[in-house]
C-alpha cells in the first residue's frame, strides 16, 4: 500500500507523505511518534505537500510535535492547512478534567442528608397513599381492581415455587443441626419447640421478606423507573390518571396482601422440611410432631408471623415504589435506584423485625 | 480520477417473518457523495441502514464497505471496518451514564493507543467542530436539549475520523432554524473532511440543503438512484406523491 503514512528526514527538511489518518496511523503509532519526535529536533522546515490525507487526529499529533508553534517554513495544501489551523485555534492550555475530591465529613454529611431526604420522601408517599385511600373509599368505582389482582398474582402466586424451595431447605437444615445438638442432651422432643417458634415466628417472615425484596421489590423499582425513563408515567398523568392510584397503590396493597399468604405458605413448607429431617434423624413420627405443635407453640406466634409478613410486604413495596419514582432518565440512575431499593428494603425489614422482637417479647413464648 | 466505491449492496433480501422488506436490492455509493435515502414509512430505510452498519444481517445478498464483505469471519477485519464509519442515531444514543466529554472520548479511549492529552485535544476539537464549547463537556446527556444531543452525537460519530458517515433522521425533532444550522454544519464538515454521507430523512429541506444524490426505496428495492435533478424526472407514484407540488424545491 502506497498510502501508508511515512516520514523522511531529508537534509534541512522533514517530508511527510501518505495518508496521515487515525486508521492508517494506528498500526505503527509508536514508530511514527518516535520519528516525529526525532525529526523535530533542529528541523524547522516541513514539507507536507505530498500528503494524500490528513485528519484532525494526525493534525493534533503534528501540532504537539511542533510544540504548538508553526514551523519556520511549511509547505502544505490548502485543505490540510485549514485542518491544522483548527487545531492551532484551540486554547493551548487544556483545563484538565476536574477531579472531585471527597472529604470524609462532607461525604458522611451528604449521605445523612440523602437518607433524611429519602425518609421524608417515603413519609410523603405514605401520606399520599392515605389520601388516595380516602379518595377511593368515596369513589369505589375508581378502585383499580385489575392492577391490584395482577400484582397479587405477580408478587404472590408466581413467587410460590421459589419460596417453597428455599423454605424447605432451610427447614431441613435447621432441624438437622438442632437435632444433632439435642440428641447429645437427650432432649430430642424439644425439636418441636425449636422448629415451631423459630420458623413460624422469626425465620419464615424474614426469609420471605428477603426473597420478595430481591424478587418483587427490584422488579417494581425497575418497572416504575423505566416507565419514568420512557415518559409513560407522564403520559398517564396527561390522561388525567393518577400515577399513585393506578401504579403505586396497587403494587403496595398487592404486596401487603400477598406477603402474609406467602409467609404462611413458606412457614408451612419449612415446617414440613423440618418434620421430615426430624423423622429421619430422631425417629420422631409426623403424627407426634403435629399433635404437639399446637401445645408447645401458642397460636399467637402465628399471628405475630403473619403480622410481620403484612408489615414487611408494605415496607418492601413502599421502598421499591419510592426509589422507582426517583429514577432519573438515565441508565446509571436506574441501576443505582434498583440497588438502593433492594438494600434499603432488606435493611428496613431487619430493623422492623428487631422492633417487633422488642415489643412482642412477652407474647407467645411458653413458660415451662 | 475514478472514485472509490464505499458502499456496495448486491442482491440484498430481507424478510421479517412472512413480511418481505427488501427484494434484490442493489445500491452503490461512491466516495464523497452525499446520498439521501428516501422512502415511505415502513419501507425499510432504517433496516437498510442497519444492514450497512452490520447490525442486521440480510437473508441473502452481500453488503460490502470499502470493498470488504461485512460477513468477513475475521473479527479484526470487522472491527477495522467499523472504525472507518460513524453513525448518528435518530435519538443520539448517547451513553447516559457518561458526560458529554466522556461520550466523545469513549471511542478514542477504546483504541488504547492514544494518551489522555491527545484525547483531550481531540475531544475539544470535535466539540468546537459541532459548535459546542469546553464547558458543555461537563454536562450529562439528560441535561441537553434535543439539538445539543444531536450535535454531541455527531461529534461522537466523528471522533474516530470516519470516512463514511451514516445519519438516521439527522434533523427530526429540530425546529426549522436549528435544522437548517445542523444541515449547514454537516455540509461544512463533509466538505472539509471529505466524508461520504448516507442519510435517511423525511425532510425536504434537509435533502435539498445537503444531498448530492438521492436514492429512492420503494417496492422493496431502490427504484431510482441519481443526482437530484435526475430523480425529479422519474415518474413513479411514490416520487410524485412524496414531492408533490414541492418538486421544484429540491432543485
Amino acid at each position: 500500500m502506497s498510502d501508508r503514512p511515512s516520514l523522511h528526514v531529508e537534509p534541512g527538511k522533514v517530508v511527510l507523505s501518505g495518508a496521515w489518518t487515525l486508521a492508517e496511523m494506528l498500526p505503527r503509532l509508536a514508530e511514527l511518534q518516535a520519528g516525529l519526535a526525532a525529526a523535530t529536533d533542529g528541523n524547522r522546515q516541513w514539507d507536507l505537500s505530498a500528503l494524500t490525507r490528513l485528519d484532525s487526529a494526525a493534525a493534533v499529533l503534528l501540532w504537539r510535535a511542533w510544540q504548538a508553534t508553526w514551523p519556520v517554513s511549511l509547505e502544505i495544501g490548502d485543505m490540510h492547512r485549514r485542518i491544522v489551523e483548527r487545531v492551532a485555534e484551540l486554547p493551548q492550555e487544556m483545563p484538565p478534567p476536574p477531579v472531585a475530591r471527597v472529604h470524609l465529613p462532607e461525604f458522611i454529611g451528604r449521605y445523612l442528608l440523602k437518607a433524611a431526604a429519602n425518609l421524608r420522601g417515603m413519609i410523603a408517599l405514605f401520606g399520599q397513599l392515605i389520601l388516595d385511600t380516602f379518595f377511593l373509599l368515596r369513589h369505589p368505582r375508581d378502585i383499580p381492581w385489575r392492577e391490584f389482582t395482577a400484582n397479587v398474582y405477580k408478587a404472590g402466586a408466581l413467587a410460590l415455587p421459589v419460596t417453597a424451595l428455599v423454605g424447605f431447605l432451610i427447614g431441613v437444615t435447621i432441624s438437622y443441626l438442632s437435632a444433632l445438638q439435642l440428641k447429645s442432651f437427650g432432649a430430642d422432643l424439644f425439636i418441636v419447640n425449636i422448629l415451631g417458634i423459630s420458623i413460624i415466628r422469626e425465620l419464615g417472615p424474614v426469609l420471605v421478606a428477603v426473597l420478595v425484596a430481591g424478587r418483587s421489590g427490584s422488579a417494581m423499582t425497575a418497572q416504575i423507573g423505566v416507565m419514568r425513563v420512557t415518559e409513560e408515567i407522564d403520559a398517564l398523568s396527561t390522561m388525567g390518571i393518577s400515577r399513585s392510584i393506578r401504579v403505586v397503590l396497587p403494587k403496595i396493597v398487592g404486596l401487603t396482601v400477598a406477603m402474609p399468604l406467602l409467609v404462611l405458605w413458606t412457614s408451612a413448607v419449612a415446617m414440613f422440611g423440618g418434620m421430615l429431617a426430624a423423622l429421619l434423624q430422631l425417629d420422631l413420627s409426623l403424627v407426634y410432631f403435629l399433635e404437639n405443635l399446637p401445645r408447645v407453640v401458642p397460636v399467637s406466634n402465628l399471628y405475630i408471623g403473619l403480622g410481620k409478613g403484612f408489615v414487611f410486604g408494605f415496607v418492601i413495596a413502599l421502598v421499591a415504589c419510592y426509589f422507582g419514582l426517583h429514577v432519573k432518565p438515565n441508565t446509571e440512575s436506574l441501576s443505582a435506584n434498583t440497588t438502593s431499593a433492594v438494600v434499603t428494603a432488606i435493611t428496613t425489614v431487619i430493623l422492623v423485625d428487631a422492633i417487633f422482637a422488642v415489643f412482642t417479647r412477652q407474647v407467645g413464648v411458653p413458660h415451662l | 480520477m475514478s472514485r472509490q466505491t464505499v458502499i456496495e449492496l448486491d442482491g440484498v433480501c430481507t424478510r421479517f417473518g412472512g413480511n418481505t422488506v427488501h427484494r434484490d436490492l442493489d445500491l452503490c455509493v461512491k466516495e464523497g457523495q452525499i446520498v439521501g435515502l428516501l422512502g415511505g414509512s415502513g419501507s425499510g430505510k432504517t433496516t437498510l441502514l442497519r444492514e450497512i452498519l452490520g447490525l442486521h444481517r440480510p437473508d441473502a445478498g452481500v453488503v460490502r464497505l470499502f470493498g470488504v464483505d461485512l460477513n468477513d469471519p475475521d473479527i479484526r477485519v470487522q472491527r477495522d471496518i467499523r472504525r472507518r464509519l460513524g453513525m448518528l442515531f435518530q435519538h443520539g444514543a448517547l451513553f447516559s451514564a457518561l458526560s458529554v466529554y466522556d461520550n466523545i472520548a469513549f471511542p478514542l479511549r477504546e483504541l488504547r493507543c492514544l494518551d489522555e492529552d491527545w484525547i483531550r485535544r481531540l475531544v475539544h476539537l470535535k466539540l468546537a467542530m459541532v459548535g459546542l464549547g469546553v464547558a458543555h463537556g461537563k454536562l450529562m446527556p439528560a441535561e441537553l436539549s434535543g439539538g445539543m444531543v444531536k450535535r454531541v452525537a455527531l461529534a461522537r460519530a466523528l471522533a474516530l475520523e470516519p470516512e463514511l458517515l451514516l445519519l438516521d433522521e439527522p434533523t427530526a425533532g429540530l425546529d426549522p432554524d436549528r435544522s437548517q444550522n445542523f444541515v449547514e454544519l454537516i455540509g461544512e464538515l463533509q466538505r472539509e473532511l471529505g466524508l461520504t454521507v448516507v442519510m435517511v430523512t423525511h425532510d425536504l429541506n434537509t435533502l435539498a440543503g445537503l444531498a448530492s444524490h438521492v436514492a429512492i426505496l420503494a417496492d422493496h428495492r431502490i427504484i431510482a438512484y441519481g443526482t437530484r435533478s435526475e430523480i425529479m424526472t422519474i415518474d413513479h407514484p411514490f416520487v410524485t406523491g412524496f414531492f408533490g407540488a414541492d418538486r421544484r424545491k429540491l432543485l
